[in-house]
Order: C-alpha cells, then sequence, then structure tokens
C-alpha cells in the first residue's frame, strides 16, 4: 500500500533542488521505476507543450504466422475502452484537453502518444497508466475495429501497387525472420483474428517492465517522475519474457521475384542484407552503411539524382534507404520509378552499376565531407521538432539499446573513412545477399467484377448509366 | 495537505521557465515592394526563410502545368549554373531547399544553419535561382517527362483520381478547376518561351511574400530578404483568380479497378479571411474535423467500422476553395457509407451542433492552440499564410478568443448559408456494380 507521504517528499526535493540541479537546456534524464517503467524527459523549453509517448516492447517482428498483425489491431483496441473509461472516453478526454494524440506500430515497437499544453501532461499519463492493464476489449467493438483495420489495409496496401510489390519483397527477403510479414498483417490472418489472440497478446506484452516512457517538452524531470509515480507506479512488473531469436537463415544467392498486376507504372525493389547497430561485426561499420545511403540519397547532389534521374536519365525517382536501428537484421534498399518509356530492366543495371562502382573506388572526399555537413545540419534542424526528439530516444530504447547512441550518432558518422564506406559496400552489398522484385504492370481496363454490366464507354465524361 | 497543489506548483514552476506562448510577429514591407514576416527564435541555430509568390496553377492560364514546371525548374539551372553546381552549392552548406506548386502558392524555402558562413551563401544561391532561372532545354524536357510520370501515378490512385474529378466538376471554367500537373496535352504543349514568360510575369516582388523565423536578428534578416529579392523587378501583384459559379448536383462514377472506393463530396466553401471563417471552422471541427470524436467519424467509423478514415474539411483559398467530406470504404460498403454521411451531413445543416459539443470543440481548439506554433516550421507557415492572404497581423493573437465567442446559433445559421447538400458535387472512383449504379444515379466520368 503506498502513502502519500514519500511522494510529498520527493516532491519538495524535487522543488527545493530546482534552482541548483536544473539540467543543462535540451538534457536528458533517465529514471526507472519500482516496477520497471524506464521514463527518459527531454527537456525543450521554447513552447508550453509537451509530448508523451509510451512505447511498447512488441510489434510486427513478434508475431508469427496466423495472427500476423496482431500489435496493429491492438493498438486500435487500445482506444475502444478500459473498465473505467468507456469506449469513445478516452478520445474525448484528451480532444477536450486539447491534445493531439494517436499511436503508431512498427517492426519493433508499438507506440501511444500525446501531444498537449504541458499543463495538461498529467491527464495523458492518468489515461495511459489506465490502459495499460485496464482494456475491455469488448467483442462487439473488436468486430468492427476489425473491419476498420481491414479497411486500412485496403486503403495503404491492396489498392496501391508499389505497397504491393514492397510487401512481396519483403516476403521474399526473410524466409524465417519475421520481417518477412508486413506490419498491418495480411488480409487473411486481420479476417481471423479473435478477441482471445487479442487478451493473450495484451496480456503477455502490456505491462510497465515492457514499456519505456519519454516526455519531452517545457517539463522538468522531478515533476515528471512524481506524476509517473503517482499514475504508473502502482502497476505490478509482470516479468515479460523477451521474444526468440528467429534468426534468418543464410541468405546463399540472388532472389528474384516479379508481380503482375494492374497499374499504370513498373516499379523496381532492390534489398540486401545488412547488419544493424545491433549485429554488426565491427563498430563503425552501420555508420559506414549509413553515410553510403546518403552518399546515394542524401539530397538533390547525391549519385542517385545525379546520375540517375539527371545523367542517364533512366530513373523518374530513385532511393535509398539504410536504418542501423533495427532489432534485428534489415536490409539496405534501393528503389525507383524508370523514367517514362525506359524498361524496369535497364533501372535495375543502372543500379547495380552504382552499387559496382562503390565497391570498385573509394567515394571522393568532397562526397563525403558533404554527407558529414549534412548530418551536422539536420542534427541541429531536428531539435525544431519535439515529438521526433521523444521519437529516438524511444526507438533506441524500444530496440533494447542506450538512449545515449542518439548523442554519440554525429561523432561516429563524422568518424566514417571513405575505405570504411568502400569495405561495406564490398563486405554487404553483394549479389548472395540480394532480392529483387519488379514491378510489371497489367492493363488498369481487363479486370471486370461479377455480375457487373458491361461498361458503357464514357464520351467527354457524360454518359449516363441505366 | 493533498498532493495536488503541489503537483500544480511544480508545472508551474516549469511552465515559469522561459516558453513563449505565442510568436511575435513583426512585419514590414521590402524596398521591392515585398511583405515580410518576420519572428525571432534564436534557440536553435537555424532560420527558415520561404519565399511564397502567387503564382500557383490558378496562373496557368491555357496552359495547365506551366506553374509546377516553373517552380520545379529553378533548381535546374540559374545563373549559368546546371543542377549538379546549384545542388551541390546547397549542401555543401547542409542547406535545405524545397519548392512547390499547389493552385494558390508557388513556394522557394530555404532551411540553413545560421552562422553566417553558411546562411549567407545559402541565401545568395537562391537569390539567384528566383531571379535568373535558365530553363535549359534538357531539363526542361526531363521535368517533363517526370510530370508526365506524376501524371501516370495519379492514375493508380483512386483518391486522386476522385479528387482532380471533384475540383474539375466543382471549378468549371475556373482557374482552380485544372488540375496543377497538367495534361498530357497540356504539358506537350508548354515552350521554353512559355515558361519564361510566367516566370517574368509572376516571380517579382510585388507579387511575393517573404516568412522569416529563427536565429536572426531584426536587422539582418532585413538584410537578407533584401539580398534575397535583390534581382527581382517590382513588378505586379497578380489579380485575384477568378471564374463563374460550380456545377451543382452532379454524381459522378470513376470506373476503376480497385478493392475500395473512395468517395467525395462536397461544394465550394470559403475564402481566407471569410467573414463566416469562424462559424464555419468551428461547425466542420464537430462536423468532421476533429479526428474520432468528430459526428462523421463516429457514424462512420467507431458505430459502424465502415471506413478507416473519414472526414470534413474546409479548405481556404484566395477564392473560394472547396468544403470537402471524403471517406473510402470497401466497394460493397459504398452505398451504406455515402447513405450515413448524407444523414449526418443533412442532420447537421439542419439543426447545428449542440451546446456540449461546442463547448467540447472550442476546448479542442483553444487548449491545443499553443501545439500550432510549437515549432519554427510550424509558426513558418503560418506566417506564410497570413503573408499571402492578406490576414491581419493580431490573427493568431486573437485566434482563440475569435473562436470562445462563436456562438450555437452562428454555426446553424452559417452552414444553412453556406452548405447546401442538395447542391453538392459527389464522385466516386471505384468499381461499382450495375445495382449500384442504379442506385446512386451516377454518371460514368472520364477520369483521363
Amino acid at each position: 500500500m503506498r502513502t502519500a507521504r514519500p511522494l510529498i517528499y520527493l516532491l519538495l526535493a524535487t522543488l527545493l533542488a530546482l534552482p541548483w540541479h536544473a539540467p543543462k537546456a535540451g538534457a536528458v534524464s533517465e529514471f526507472v521505476l519500482d516496477n520497471g517503467l524506464k521514463v527518459l524527459v527531454k527537456e525543450d523549453h521554447r513552447a508550453p507543450v509537451a509530448v508523451s509517448q509510451l512505447w511498447y516492447k512488441v510489434g510486427a517482428s513478434y508475431e508469427h504466422g496466423g495472427i500476423t498483425g496482431l500489435s496493429h489491431m491492438l493498438e486500435h483496441m487500445m482506444f475502444k475502452g478500459t473498465e473505467r473509461y468507456g469506449p469513445g472516453e478516452f478520445s474525448r478526454l484528451l480532444a477536450e484537453a486539447g491534445a493531439s494524440d494517436n499511436a503508431f506500430t512498427g517492426r519493433d515497437y508499438t507506440a501511444y502518444y500525446q501531444k498537449l499544453g504541458v499543463d495538461k501532461l498529467e491527464l495523458a499519463f492518468r489515461l495511459e497508466a489506465d490502459r495499460m492493464r485496464g482494456l475491455l476489449l469488448d467483442r462487439e467493438e473488436f468486430l468492427k475495429e476489425r473491419d476498420v483495420v481491414a479497411e486500412e489495409r485496403r486503403l495503404r496496401t491492396e489498392d496501391r501497387p508499389n505497397s504491393r510489390l514492397y510487401e512481396q519483397f519483403m516476403a521474399a527477403a526473410y524466409v524465417a525472420g519475421p520481417y518477412g510479414h508486413p506490419v498491418i498483417g495480411w488480409m487473411n490472418d486481420i479476417q481471423n483474428y479473435t478477441v482471445e489472440d487479442l487478451a493473450a497478446w495484451y496480456e503477455r506484452w502490456y505491462a510497465p517492465d515492457n514499456a519505456v516512457l519519454v516526455v519531452a517538452g517545457d517539463v522538468e524531470p522531478g515533476a515528471v517522475r512524481a506524476l509517473a509515480e503517482k499514475h504508473f507506479g502502482a502497476i505490478p512488473a509482470a516479468g515479460t519474457a523477451p521474444p526468440k531469436p528467429r534468426r534468418e537463415p543464410a541468405q546463399t544467392g540472388p532472389r528474384h521475384i516479379e508481380m503482375s498486376i494492374p497499374a499504370r507504372l513498373p516499379y523496381l525493389v532492390m534489398g540486401y542484407k545488412t547488419p544493424n547497430i545491433q549485429t554488426a561485426g565491427e563498430a563503425w561499420e552501420p555508420y559506414a552503411l549509413t553515410v553510403l545511403a546518403a552518399i546515394l540519397d542524401g539530397g538533390s547532389s547525391a549519385r542517385l539524382q545525379r546520375e540517375l534521374v539527371r545523367g542517364a536519365e533512366v530513373a523518374a525517382s530513385a532511393s535509398a534507404d539504410y536504418s542501423l536501428y533495427q532489432r534485428l537484421p534489415g536490409l539496405f534498399t534501393l528503389s525507383g520509378l524508370p523514367a517514362d518509356g525506359v524498361p524496369v530492366a535497364r533501372l535495375e543495371t543502372a543500379l547495380e552499376g552504382v552499387v559496382e562502382r562503390l565497391r570498385r573506388e573509394p567515394v571522393s572526399d568532397d562526397e563525403l565531407e558533404r554527407v558529414k555537413t549534412q548530418v551536422v545540419a539536420e542534427d541541429v534542424f531536428q531539435r525544431d521538432s519535439v515529438f521526433y526528439q521523444a521519437l529516438r530516444l524511444g526507438m533506441l530504447e524500444t530496440i533494447g539499446l542506450d538512449w545515449r547512441l542518439d548523442d554519440a550518432f554525429v561523432d561516429a558518422v563524422r568518424a566514417v573513412t571513405a575505405e570504411q564506406v568502400q569495405a561495406v559496400a564490398r563486405r554487404y552489398l553483394v549479389a548472395d545477399a540480394l532480392t529483387v522484385a519488379r514491378l510489371d504492370p497489367q492493363s488498369m481496363e481487363t479486370r471486370t467484377v461479377a455480375g457487373r454490366a458491361p461498361s458503357s464507354p464514357s464520351q467527354g465524361g457524360n454518359a449516363r448509366v441505366h | 495537505m493533498s498532493i495536488r497543489p503541489l503537483l500544480a506548483m511544480l508545472l508551474m514552476v516549469a511552465a515559469a521557465l522561459p516558453a513563449r506562448a505565442l510568436p511575435a510577429i513583426e512585419s514590414w514591407g521590402s524596398e521591392q515592394g515585398a511583405r515580410v514576416l518576420y519572428v525571432h527564435a534564436p534557440e536553435i541555430p537555424m532560420v527558415d526563410v520561404e519565399l511564397v509568390f502567387d503564382a500557383g496553377a490558378a496562373r496557368d492560364g491555357e496552359r495547365d502545368g506551366l506553374a509546377r514546371m516553373v517552380n520545379g525548374l529553378l533548381e535546374e539551372g540559374a545563373d549559368g549554373l546546371d543542377a549538379d553546381a546549384i545542388a551541390t552549392g546547397f549542401e555543401d552548406l547542409g542547406a535545405v531547399t524545397g519548392f512547390s506548386s499547389q493552385r494558390d502558392m508557388a513556394s522557394v524555402s530555404l532551411r540553413s544553419l545560421s552562422a553566417a558562413d553558411k546562411l549567407a551563401p545559402a541565401t545568395a544561391l537562391l537569390a539567384r535561382l528566383v531571379a535568373r532561372p535558365d530553363f535549359p532545354a534538357t531539363a526542361v524536357e526531363r521535368i517533363r517527362n517526370q510530370m508526365r510520370s506524376a501524371l501516370m501515378q495519379t492514375r493508380q490512385s483512386p483518391g486522386e483520381l476522385a479528387n482532380r474529378a471533384f475540383y474539375e466538376s466543382l471549378y468549371p471554367d475556373h482557374p482552380y478547376g485544372a488540375h496543377p500537373g497538367g495534361t498530357e496535352a497540356s504539358l506537350e504543349g508548354i515552350t521554353q518561351d512559355a515558361l519564361k514568360a510566367f516566370h517574368e510575369r509572376y516571380y517579382v516582388a510585388a507579387n511575393a511574400v517573404v516568412a522569416v523565423v529563427g536565429d536572426i536578428g531584426r536587422a539582418d534578416a532585413q538584410t537578407l530578404v533584401e539580398e534575397l529579392l535583390a534581382g527581382l523587378p517590382r513588378g505586379e501583384r497578380a489579380p485575384p483568380p477568378e471564374g463563374p459559379g460550380a456545377a451543382t448536383g452532379a454524381t459522378l462514377l470513376i470506373e476503376y479497378p480497385a478493392e475500395q472506393v473512395h468517395l467525395l463530396m462536397g461544394q465550394r466553401g470559403m475564402r481566407r479571411g471569410d467573414p463566416d471563417y469562424f462559424p464555419l471552422y468551428l461547425g466542420n471541427h464537430i462536423l468532421g474535423g476533429s479526428g474520432l470524436v468528430s459526428r462523421l467519424a463516429k457514424a462512420v467509423r467507431e458505430e459502424r467500422g465502415l471506413s478507416y478514415s473519414v472526414s470534413s474539411g474546409f479548405i481556404p483559398m484566395r477564392d473560394e476553395g472547396p468544403f470537402k467530406v471524403s471517406l473510402q470504404t470497401k466497394a460493397a460498403n459504398a452505398g451504406e457509407a455515402m447513405a450515413v454521411v448524407e444523414e449526418v451531413l443533412a442532420g447537421f445543416v439542419a439543426a447545428g451542433p449542440d451546446e456540449d459539443e461546442l463547448e467540447a470543440a472550442k476546448d479542442n481548439i483553444v487548449n491545443g492552440f499553443p501545439l500550432r506554433v510549437e515549432s519554427n516550421a510550424k509558426i513558418g507557415s503560418y506566417l506564410a499564410m497570413m503573408g499571402f492572404y492578406d490576414l491581419p497581423l493580431d490573427y493568431l493573437d486573437t485566434f482563440t478568443a475569435r473562436v470562445e465567442r462563436v456562438t450555437a446559433a452562428q454555426v446553424r445559421e452559417a452552414f444553412a448559408r453556406r452548405v447546401d447538400p442538395a447542391a453538392f458535387v459527389r464522385v466516386l472512383a471505384g468499381d461499382l456494380d450495375a445495382a449500384q449504379r442504379e442506385a446512386l444515379g451516377v454518371v460514368v466520368h472520364d477520369g483521363e
């Protein structure tokens, strides 16, 4: 049984300590409650607002076949009522407080956030703590929300050719590893979720010792700590066991898939299996891969724009992507839309040529210096977003890393050499680790639906259908 | 003694640190006649500059896509520099540029570190792009091709197809009716001369607004703006876009092979600075502008699970921008979803909001107001918008008070006068069967 006394003592101590121990602006404070909830506070006193993000260590990569997308479905159900606050109450209370609130699910995390006036922060904590353990999972609400999620999938994936290609690409790249299935889940899995699936998932992963609370904005760490103790402190730890490793077997040759679906435009995605910050053999490798991605796609002066979009004019758009902050090894991807009239195979050859050159010769000093200048500038620019500052901390902690890595990022990138960039290209951007997916567009006019009347020719947009 | 007052006190201590509630906006006219809006935000060593010209697609004339092509070509060659030199010039400084062109606004933006050795050369380079673009022939062809690809992309997006048809129907013979990305035929007809002429007419100081936010003092900001505009002639401001009234009452179908039907419905709404802005804004907030707690979201998503996203909104523009309701649902549910929307709309237009709803909406807007101006990026967007649409400088300062003053009767009266579902244009893009077409009374629209 907790009493108010120690809390008051703590508050007074904090209050008294303020003038002498106020951390410098932008500093991060960290503390862990007795139940294992880690709390990070990043101060930004520019505006009287705060963002609160509660991150759970669960996401699509924790799921297995048959329940893919369940983490995302649970995210939806978290807005559907608890024992204390009925369906809609959560959103209503936050709306009246002027909060902007939502949630997002990724491969490695499920996160809930509220952006609000700093004087309303307690409401966010009260509601978030309440739904950490008190979710109702009402069957009626569940059935409606399952339909909403199916509509979300239709909107985001089924009716978007490039999204469908990317989904198939990931499924081809991973044989056993859980990055192979989509975050939103396969449609048939979505349509067959049960309330019991959700209850088990919620029970297993939603606990203070499997979560990280990040607060950024015009707050004082001692006050945040007191509020966190008050609202989250009484929730018991669950002793959550981490997920099984589910390591992807080594890839031993290139994989190619082709997707023939109705579309107007072709599309190409290529991906190489690469280590991340947790799995790299050498600490500098993920930073060298980060630099490599920027050499290719760090703006309009980078190689993809300069050489493929301008230069050879084989791409209408092209991009390179690598994320060093992941729980499991991911992919270094190259993707692009061929320029008008250019066959997709020509773009693929061109991208392979770009990669081959990275293996063959070191990047120039000018390019390397430009990338580093951009990283230093971006580090300043991102301070304009309180939300993004909190996001970086929460993401690191949720994938099992220390948030202090965020502070080390700029220096680690600045230390990368041209030889290291060439070394990671030679080591990881190799055919044996490559998966390629091509979208081969089929006519959009051929599909008909059973029971539909013959299509009437449209005449200047005025043919009436009878 | 309870702990609550103590907590409140602590939060007040936190709030007493120098956090600004509202930005202090300063404004002046540049030497050449551009309106400048500026906010000093010294906390982060960076500066945002946005230059907005009244040079969007509303100025396309007979050549749809011209405004966007001009805007896109600024960074493709200027003052003898080619695209590589321009890109390298900015990125060697760590600066980030942005170019966009919609119906009203054509915008050029720069984000740079505030250190003089970064900001000054970035500004000087931007000034050359804006004043002396070369429109090199190879770049013109490349951008033409890219815009063609963008058109193909809209053709594989039912949502974008529906949006295009919506604007076409709402604005026949009005500059807002054309697609800012143009058509295959119109893009083909755009010549280098046309690009140059458009630039000469519309990229002029008197037709520009400059927004500056960041770690730069007033005097330096003034110098920066003068340097940025130095190469531009004064020129003339563009007259307001106008056109005849809208077609009414049509229901169009764009045949498209997809699982979902995208539904858009609405009519012409309001201008920026409209006398009915606050009652309409507040009313729409309740109807469909406030996420999951709006009437439309409750009826369509929360109670029936018909759609992932459903919303309504006014898009205030120089001339009357649209009032638009949108949702997507699987084809089989299109009729039901549409009927639900019609019912909610009719109920709201007839009776307006109740007092509780109005209070809740005011609480949301007033309490959430600090979030709208919490970052330099958001402040900059407001400055550009306020400058472009000639809103008073106290627009942000008086915003919440004007929201508070709105009554339920005013909302009802404004909606009754300005929103008429019988006159709506309705556009569906998707795969409807014969029975659904019959039931909805649709006209097939040529989506090309």
